[in-house]
């Protein structure tokens, strides 16, 4: 075992660390917000000039052939900045499936678009009667001559009002329950029958509900085999609960810090408020949940080659472990800093917002409970 | 010892839900069972129909108009007024300000504001946190000097709830800098539309609400006949007005209301399928929630039935603010859980009362993150948690 990153996830790290806190300053991101698309095409460039916008592809794919200890270096340090360019809908979400299912011509058209930049997607994947169930898919893609028709209804698609494309999960067989019978398919998100209704979310970034009418689209649109798409869709899905651990992570991280910073310096009663012991104590125990957190984005994020069953285990703890940990440092880090902790000036208030958010995107901490109690006979140390 | 409320009570509950059948206004209860802003006029609206009925008073003594109520009629009261979803009562005159006139001030402050306050010709704030003085609020710096007479006032309020619409404000100042500090402050009530020298500006608080204000004075001329009690005994108002704002700080009734609408919800959302009141996880926490609301109550009106004779409960009452806002917090997480991905959405629009929709995700979730996230502040204000336990420490314990 080795808990050190290696020069070149050093190097990453680094890398988006110095990104994140030259230029994603408070200020910077709150002007951000305020943009109508919610993010900045110039901070997307510069991920694309670092090469961030390649981490997770193989390097003829023109890639960093990064995995998750890289995805998880690069989120921690989004986390700490609050980041909310489309980086997960894009490069994990949409970018890996496609990596994963797509044939030579669909990654070079399609990856080389992400890697440089030009083109952002998002995955329409969840539906509004599955919640946080992927495998529940009512959209169709029937056959349509050399192409499909496709129609459903998609809820909450992170980012899916800026993307240009989407990639787009579709019954093509079984009942709407089935893992058996989806299938992927690349739809131009302007296409004719693309409705979105896009907004922003609390948390800072913007998704969008979807309705897909009648949307024809080529048979080259279809990504790997028909009705085959569930195992690499979960194997993608994985990564994307990684990134949003390590995330959560970053994110704690600074919550904490700038706890601590202000009970040193906020007096009340003649002393700082950091000297009484009640506050001691919860900041101690806010250090414990961030600790946690990391621990198990550790382990889940350096087990994605451990088979299915193990890996899902311990994604859906460390998911799980970010929502009961993720509650409790946001919930104390308000508390502490009173009323300042309220306030929509206060940095913290947002870094509380989106820690507590996160337990929202991709599954919650029942969803994930409920996971891991299917798995806790599978035998932790079978990798 | 019987639990079970006697046929006057009985009787009493039945009076008040047809008062409230018949007067509550269907717009106004309509949004607050929708958790769809309130403005100002929504809350003059409803305290005038109850004062015509005089019912608005719950804490005053009867000769000044109030209810004269047993502290179970006013359980009964709060708990009905919530299911009914009537607004909250602004609590800055009635409940709070009108307590330490009665108690402290002149008849002449009596005759004025008394009647004013039924009548809600007086939108009332209370100033006395300031950017250096929260929890310890004794220390409070905003300094009113002496000048023949009148007060010239000189500071800043702070976290000032909804002091936007606000014509009244009641302040803790500094009359005497070089007493102990609790010795040298004293109370004053300030006209904030007649006075020139004050400038109230927005805090925008995380949820993106406009609730809170800072209140600044800049030379401020108060006439002497707006202090309340003695120059540099504004401590003794401000403790006794404490012990009035944390009445009905357990919030019974209103946690009652939201668990039941919590179940609503949670029986028509679908989960894998099925209504997600039947997945294990949220049924242990609803369960969870049903055991200390019981509790909750039980311990209320305990504490209330203790506190009959003496009127307004002692340090008993921090026990319930602490049991009463973690209980409303918990609910409030539970809301969010219930709504899944679609908390996610913010969009302050479908929070506007003439709002016909459509609305992105089933209609109860549009409040219920933002909801969480406010109510944050309930374990902060009214004398925060920590404090709370500070003086269930002291006084309870001996520690
Ligand atoms: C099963 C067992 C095995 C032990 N084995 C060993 C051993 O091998 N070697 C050894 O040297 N000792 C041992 N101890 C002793 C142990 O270290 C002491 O019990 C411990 O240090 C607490 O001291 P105390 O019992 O005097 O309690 P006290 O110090 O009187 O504490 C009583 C309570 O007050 C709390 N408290 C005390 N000070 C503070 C503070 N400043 N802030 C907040 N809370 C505080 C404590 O946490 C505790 O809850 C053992 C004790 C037990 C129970
Ligand atoms: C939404 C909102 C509305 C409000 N409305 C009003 C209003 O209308 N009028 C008004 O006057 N005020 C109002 N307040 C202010 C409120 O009363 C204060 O926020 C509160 O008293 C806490 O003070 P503070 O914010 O300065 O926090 P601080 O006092 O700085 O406290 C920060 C943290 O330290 C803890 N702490 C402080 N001292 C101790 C101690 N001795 N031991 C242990 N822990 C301690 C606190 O519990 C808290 O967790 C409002 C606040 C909010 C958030």
């Amino acid at each position: 075992m080795d808990f050190k990153l290696s020069d070149e996830q050093r190097m990453l790290e680094e890398t988006v660390g110095r990104l994140v806190r030259d230029t994603y300053t408070f200020d910077a991101r709150n002007k951000i917000l305020e943009s109508e698309q919610g993010f900045s095409t110039d901070m997307w460039n510069q991920f694309a000039e670092l090469g961030l916008l390649g981490v997770p592809f193989s390097e003829e794919a023109g890639g960093f052939n990064g995995g998750g200890p890289e995805l998880m270096v690069v989120a921690e340090g989004f986390g700490r900045g609050l980041v909310v360019e489309p980086y997960l809908a894009t490069v994990v979400l949409s970018g890996v499936l496609i990596d994963k299912l797509g044939d030579d011509a669909q990654k070079e058209q399609w990856l080389a678009a992400i890697i440089g930049g030009e083109t952002r997607f998002a995955l329409a994947a969840y539906e509004p009667r599955g919640r946080y169930d992927h495998t529940v898919v009512e959209t169709s893609a029937k056959k349509d001559g050399d192409g499909y028709v496709i129609s459903g209804e998609k809820a909450v698609v992170l980012h899916g009002d800026s993307a240009d494309q989407l990639v787009v999960i579709a019954r093509t067989g079984g009942d709407a329950d089935a893992r058996d019978g989806l299938s992927a398919f690349i739809v131009d998100a302007n296409a004719d029958g693309v409705t979105r209704k896009g907004y922003a979310t609390i948390d800072g970034l913007h998704a969008a509900e979807i309705t897909l009418s009648n949307v024809k689209v080529g048979g080259d649109a279809l990504l790997g085999e028909e009705g085959k798409a569930i195992d690499a869709l979960e194997a993608t899905l994985d990564l994307g609960l990684i990134t949003l651990c390590a995330e959560a992570a970053g994110a704690m991280e600074v919550a904490c810090d700038q706890t601590l910073e202000y009970i040193k310096e906020r007096q009340q009663f003649g002393v700082p408020i950091g000297k009484f012991q009640a506050l001691q104590h919860r900041m101690v125990e806010m250090r414990m949940e961030l600790e946690k957190v990391r621990s198990i984005t550790m382990l889940a994020a350096c087990s994605l080659d451990a088979p299915a069953d193990l890996r899902k285990k311990r994604i859906s703890a460390a998911k799980a472990q970010v929502g009961k940990s993720g509650r409790k440092v946001a919930e104390e880090a308000i508390q502490l800093f009173g009323g300042m902790g309220m306030m929509e000036e206060t940095p913290v208030s947002h870094y509380a917002k989106r820690i507590v958010m996160i337990d929202h995107w991709f599954g919650d901490r029942e969803y994930h409970l409920g996971i891991l109690e299917t798995l806790i006979d599978v035998d932790d140390h079978a990798a | 010892m019987d639990i079970n409320y006697t046929p006057e009570e009985s009787a009493f509950r039945d009076e008040v839900r047809a008062f409230l059948n018949d007067k509550l206004p269907a717009d106004i209860s309509r949004k607050v069972k929708e958790h769809k802003r309130l403005g100002k006029e929504d809350t003059v609206r409803w305290q005038k129909i109850l004062n015509e009925q005089g019912w608005l008073a719950l804490h005053w003594p009867k000769e000044h108009g109030g209810t004269g109520w047993s502290p179970i009629q006013k359980h009964i009261f709060e708990e009905e007024c919530a299911e009914a979803g009537a607004p909250t009562v602004l609590p800055f005159g009635v409940n709070m300000v009108a307590p330490v006139i009665i108690k402290f001030g002149t008849q002449e402050q009596k005759d004025y504001y008394l009647p004013r306050i039924l009548r809600s010709d007086d939108w009332w704030c209370q100033g006395y946190s300031e950017p250096g003085a929260g929890s310890d609020l004794a220390s409070l710096k905003t300094r009113a000097v002496r000048e023949g007479d009148h007060y010239i006032v000189n500071g800043q309020k702070t976290w000032t709830t909804l002091g936007q619409h606000a014509n009244m404000i009641f302040c803790l100042v500094r009359t005497d800098p070089d007493a102990k500090k609790q010795e040298g402050i004293s109370f004053l009530l300030i006209d904030m539309e007649k006075s020139e020298g004050i400038t109230v500006r927005p805090l925008i608080t995380l949820d993106g609400e406009h609730e809170v204000n800072e209140v600044f004075f800049d030379n401020v001329k108060v006439p002497v006949e707006n202090l309340v009690g003695e120059e540099n005994k504004g401590w003794t108002c401000a403790k006794y007005l404490l012990t009035f704002e944390r009445t009905g700080i357990a919030g019974v009734g209103s946690s009652k209301a939201a668990l039941a609408h919590l179940k609503q919800v949670a029986r028509e959302q679908q989960v894998n399928g099925k209504p997600l009141i039947e997945e294990p996880h949220f049924r242990a926490r609803l369960a969870d929630v049903e055991m200390e609301l019981m509790s909750l109550e039980m311990t209320n009106l305990r504490t209330v039935a203790a506190a009959e004779a003496g009127g307004v409960p002692g340090a008993e009452s921090s026990f319930l603010k602490i049991m009463g806002t973690e209980l409303r917090q918990e609910i409030t997480d539970l809301f969010r859980r219930a709504a899944g991905p679609h908390a996610l959405p913010f969009l302050p629009e479908e929070l506007e009362g003439d709002f016909e929709g459509p609305y992105v995700g089933p209609e109860f979730a549009a409040s219920v993150a933002s909801r969480y996230f406010n109510f944050r502040k309930l374990s902060i204000f009214g004398g925060s948690n920590e404090i709370q336990k500070n003086i269930i420490s002291k006084m309870i314990l001996g520690l």
